[in-house]
């Protein structure tokens, strides 16, 4: 049998909480701080604006491209290679113009005209400035909500110190990532975004799990310091944490290296996410609900008991 | 007996994973490139149309894949994209105009699978490429054309009751009518009263006005018909552009979602479907002087307006004839070489054109071309500002007593007959729109995107599965058993559902979902070896494994699909796709991983006497 951990021996997890709290609190203030110092580098999602991107049968000459870009009145355009030196990226920021919509088109045509190259169009995106606020404010919203379902599911399901436990843990990750992107001023899009929600919907697995596994332990052992059973509960299940945090770290190193400069964002994000939500939510979910004052009365079942469930009794 | 499926659980999971491949098998096949054949409303497409279409292909010598001739359509096959565009431009030249040929990708699906309902996912426009526009519509010009009208009604009734009126005016959202007399106030007021639904009726008798103001429920009705009739136009312009499978949809209060797949010339495509040209058809003012007008004195109930020539042409108030009574326009020639544009008319048009010349042959009528053009600037509720450009293009004396069939001449270019033809034969639109979002992707991208998204999810896949192979052993093969399953479930399900779209993200979703899926097992798996620690028998150890992991399985599991419905709920575009997946993931992984490895392990190692488990 491969093992990762040692069955028997359980890890004091919660003598380290004051560590843990430490380097999380450094963590999330450092990107509290970097997220309102850099902010975060918006994607064309929701600062609005033309993105071009085209395709040269050959590298393509970047200081060539600006000075076309330039003289056809394009001045503030970002020109970068996107992926391969073949793909040029071009941002346009939203103007004033009233032809905003054909700008697109307008900047196609002229490095076209400008280049013996022959260049493909590869995608165009515009994005309105309304629009732009519209998502932005929906992706908060969505955020948001999905925090505040996640509490009130695990608060009812479980009990309201484990819920504030595991939604602190989320947001802690939540805010980790968005510092992490603000701090490589990585672009932060709509899949970004998708990707920060999936990194909530990965991490509350885990405190779920280890949340579970506390109440079950409360239950079953008539002894015990809440500490002692929160670390028996976070021994446990580590191996099962460390193992679903390895194979999903596998698929999102897979997506990271093949699936294209599309989804690097994505990737990128739930990489880090995952990386962060398995250690909070082993270190900092549980700490939080213990903090809390989570105690062996809060968790024991209604008095009554239906007929027929059975607490097992140890063999 | 411990660890014994009963045969019906054994059937479920059998037939449901044979269901999903059976309907996951299309997506093998993949799609043919094909053109597709449709009738505009001048024509129909028969046996003629199917005979001139194969003689084409001959003619250009194409081997074509299959032709069928079903629905109204005639939908060619043919091997490669290259033969695709060759046939596209033969097809153009020999039908003319009157044929929408369109390019489009059809299911390779074989007809014993198509018979069963079965097709391959829909695939988003970043994995197939397109253009995507979302459009929102000027809620105060549809407004304020619903109040012309009113204005035209209510000056017309009140004419033939004899009441005389000194104005009839459009103030805002309200129609203001000015009496002459107290007598003819009164009267105006009994009459008008309740009159119209919809309308409320405010008077000011010490000024012997009245007012008609729309009330929220009509302002609210004739916004969502403006919504709905620009749809409507919008699918007539996007047919005419000769898109396959276009989506033009309602988004919210005053936007419209257009999706054209695999159109690139979008320059073409946004002008056509932007434009908000129409026509109205107005008498010229011939009692009054224009030079009066052109100094300020513009005549009541007549307006001034610039034309062609850089001079101004004073036309009367009332519209014979508004854009949308145009069944068809057609451009062309007249004797003389010169474009011309041929209209039919509706029956009510037709009436309203016939009867409105009837009496002024000999007169002159002009046409009067408006276009909306949107500023790039917002008023202070946000809105876009519209600027509205009139221009007479054409007056003309009318020869004789006009019907459903006429002709537009003196426009000056054979191109401008042309876009105006399609413009109006596609309709005007009720309220100018503006783009407020545009995405196209190449058709290049968007394999590209496909390969790319294949490729992730089999390294993705491979990598957990020799992972769970070496980490748990046989058990572990039986989850990648369970995995396989998976996918294969997401894919059939995906094929299934009617509305669901794979993307980019989508893809991802998949990605995800495989790293995931496995996380059930891993529980079961780690709570089996619990079991054999507490030195359990093999038997009681698999049952008590999967027991007591069904629980923690369902609330992690019930949490991330929470966040996918929300994601699905709140989110746009991309953050759709992938909650798609995502939550499509989580329910067949739950099935796979529970019900799936439980009945393969029960198979397998259920009820026997052994003394170890391979986990």
């Amino acid at each position: 049998m491969h093992q990762i951990i040692k069955a028997g021996s359980t890890i004091p997890f919660m003598r380290y909480r004051w560590w843990a709290w430490i380097i999380s609190g450094l963590l999330v203030l450092g990107s509290i701080i970097t997220l309102s110092v850099k902010g975060l580098n918006w994607g064309l999602d929701f600062t609005g604006g033309t993105v071009i991107e085209v395709g040269y049968s050959q590298a393509a000459d970047l200081p060539q491209i600006r000075h076309t870009l330039e003289n056809n009145g394009f001045g503030g355009a970002v020109v970068q290679s996107f992926g391969t030196q073949q793909d040029v990226l071009i941002r346009i920021e939203p103007r004033d113009d009233i032809k905003v919509q054909e700008l697109g088109d307008q900047v196609l045509r002229a490095l076209q005209n400008d280049s013996a190259n022959h260049v493909e169009l590869r995608r165009i995106e515009f994005v309105g400035p309304h629009v732009g606020d519209e998502l932005a404010e929906q992706g908060g919203l969505a955020v948001l909500a999905a925090l505040a379902g996640i509490l009130i599911y695990i608060a009812l399901r479980f009990e309201w110190r484990l819920s504030l436990g595991a939604v602190g843990a989320l947001a802690h990750d939540v805010i980790l990532t968005l510092g992490l992107f603000s701090l490589l001023q990585l672009e932060f899009d709509l899949t970004v975004l998708a990707a920060v929600l999936a990194v909530i919907g990965y991490s509350i697995n885990d405190s779920v799990v280890i949340s579970d596994r506390i109440r079950e332990n409360f239950r079953k052992f008539h002894k015990g310091t809440p500490e002692e059973i929160i670390n028996e509960a976070l021994t446990s299940t580590l191996s099962r944490t460390i193992i679903t945090s390895l194979t999903t770290i596998l698929v999102l190193l897979a997506l990271y290296f093949v699936g294209g400069q599309l989804i690097h964002g994505f990737a990128t994000a739930l990489l880090f996410g995952v990386v962060v939500g398995t250690y909070s939510s082993i270190f900092i979910g549980s700490s939080l609900a213990f903090v809390l004052g989570v105690s062996r009365e809060d968790l024991m079942p209604p008095e009554v008991e239906k007929e027929g469930e059975n607490i097992e009794p140890m063999p | 007996m411990l660890n014994k499926f009963p045969l019906w659980k054994n059937l479920m999971v059998i037939v449901i994973i044979a269901v999903a491949s059976l309907y996951a098998i299309p997506n093998i096949y993949g799609e043919d490139y094909a053109v597709q054949i449709s009738a505009t409303r001048t024509v129909t497409v028969n046996d003629k149309t199917l005979t001139q279409v194969e003689q084409t292909l001959s003619e250009l010598g194409v081997q074509a894949k299959g032709i069928a001739f079903e629905n109204n359509q005639i939908l060619v096959r043919v091997n490669t994209d290259a033969e695709q565009l060759q046939v596209r431009d033969a097809l153009l030249k020999a039908l003319g105009n009157d044929y929408i040929v369109a390019l489009n990708l059809a299911p390779a699906t074989p007809k014993w699978l198509a018979a069963i309902g079965a097709a391959p996912m829909k695939l988003g426009l970043d994995l197939r490429g397109g253009v995507h526009f979302l459009m929102e519509v000027d809620m105060d010009e549809a407004t304020r054309k619903i109040q012309e009208q009113m204005r035209d009604t209510v000056r017309s009734e009140l004419r033939e009751e004899r009441i005389r009126s000194s104005s009839i005016r459009r103030v805002d959202n309200d129609v203001v009518i000015e009496l002459r007399t107290a007598e003819d106030y009164a009267a105006a007021r009994r009459y008008l009263n309740n009159r119209y639904q919809g309308y409320r009726l405010l008077d000011d008798e010490v000024n012997n006005t009245l007012r008609l103001r729309m009330t929220e429920a009509k302002l609210k009705e004739t916004q969502d018909y403006a919504i709905s009739q620009n749809v409507t136009i919008l699918r007539n312009r996007v047919n005419e552009l000769g898109v396959a499978e276009p989506i033009v949809q309602r988004q919210g209060s005053s936007r419209i979602v257009v999706q054209l797949p695999g159109v690139q010339d979008t320059a073409r495509a946004k002008e056509i479907l932007g434009a908000t040209a129409t026509l109205e058809f107005r008498f010229v003012d011939t009692d009054n002087s224009l030079r009066d007008a052109e100094m300020g004195r513009v005549p009541f109930g007549s307006q001034l307006f610039p034309n062609r020539n850089g001079g101004n042409t004073l036309l009367r108030e009332d519209v014979i004839l508004t854009g949308d009574h145009i069944v068809n326009a057609t451009a062309g020639f007249d004797e003389n070489q010169r474009p011309q544009v041929s209209i039919s008319l509706d029956g009510p048009g037709g009436d309203k054109m016939s009867l409105a010349t009837r009496d002024n042959i000999g007169k002159p009528m002009a046409t009067l071309f408006i276009e909306f053009k949107a500023t790039g600037e917002r008023d202070a509720d946000d809105r876009i500002i519209f600027e509205r450009h009139e221009e007479v293009i054409n007056v003309a004396t009318i020869q004789s007593r006009l019907g459903s069939n006429f002709r537009i001449t003196g426009i000056n270019s054979q191109q401008e007959a042309q876009n105006l033809a399609l413009l109006l034969r596609a309709g005007a639109l009720i309220a100018p729109i503006q783009i407020v979002e545009e995405r196209t992707l190449g058709p290049s991208l968007g394999q590209e995107n496909i390969d790319l998204g294949t490729k992730a999810i089999a390294w993705g896949f491979l990598l957990v599965v020799v992972f769970m192979g070496i980490y748990y052993r046989w058990f572990g093969w039986v989850a990648n058993l369970a995995l396989t399953a998976n996918l294969v479930l997401i894919i059939g399900i995906m094929s299934m559902i009617p509305g669901a779209t794979l993307t980019l993200p989508g893809m991802a979703g998949i990605v995800l979902t495989v790293g995931m899926a496995v996380d059930a097992n891993v529980l079961i798996f780690e709570r089996i070896r619990e079991e054999i620690r507490a030195k359990r028998s093999p038997q009681q150890a698999i049952h008590y494994g999967y027991d007591s992991a069904f629980s923690t399985i369902m609330d992690a599991n019930i949490t991330t699909l929470l966040v996918a419905l929300i994601l699905f709920a709140v989110g746009t575009g991309p953050v759709k796709g992938f909650a798609v997946t995502l939550a499509i993931g989580i329910v067949t992984s739950m099935f796979t991983a529970i019900v799936g490895t439980r009945a393969v392990i029960n198979a397998i190692w259920g009820g026997k006497k052994i003394d170890r488990l391979p986990v």
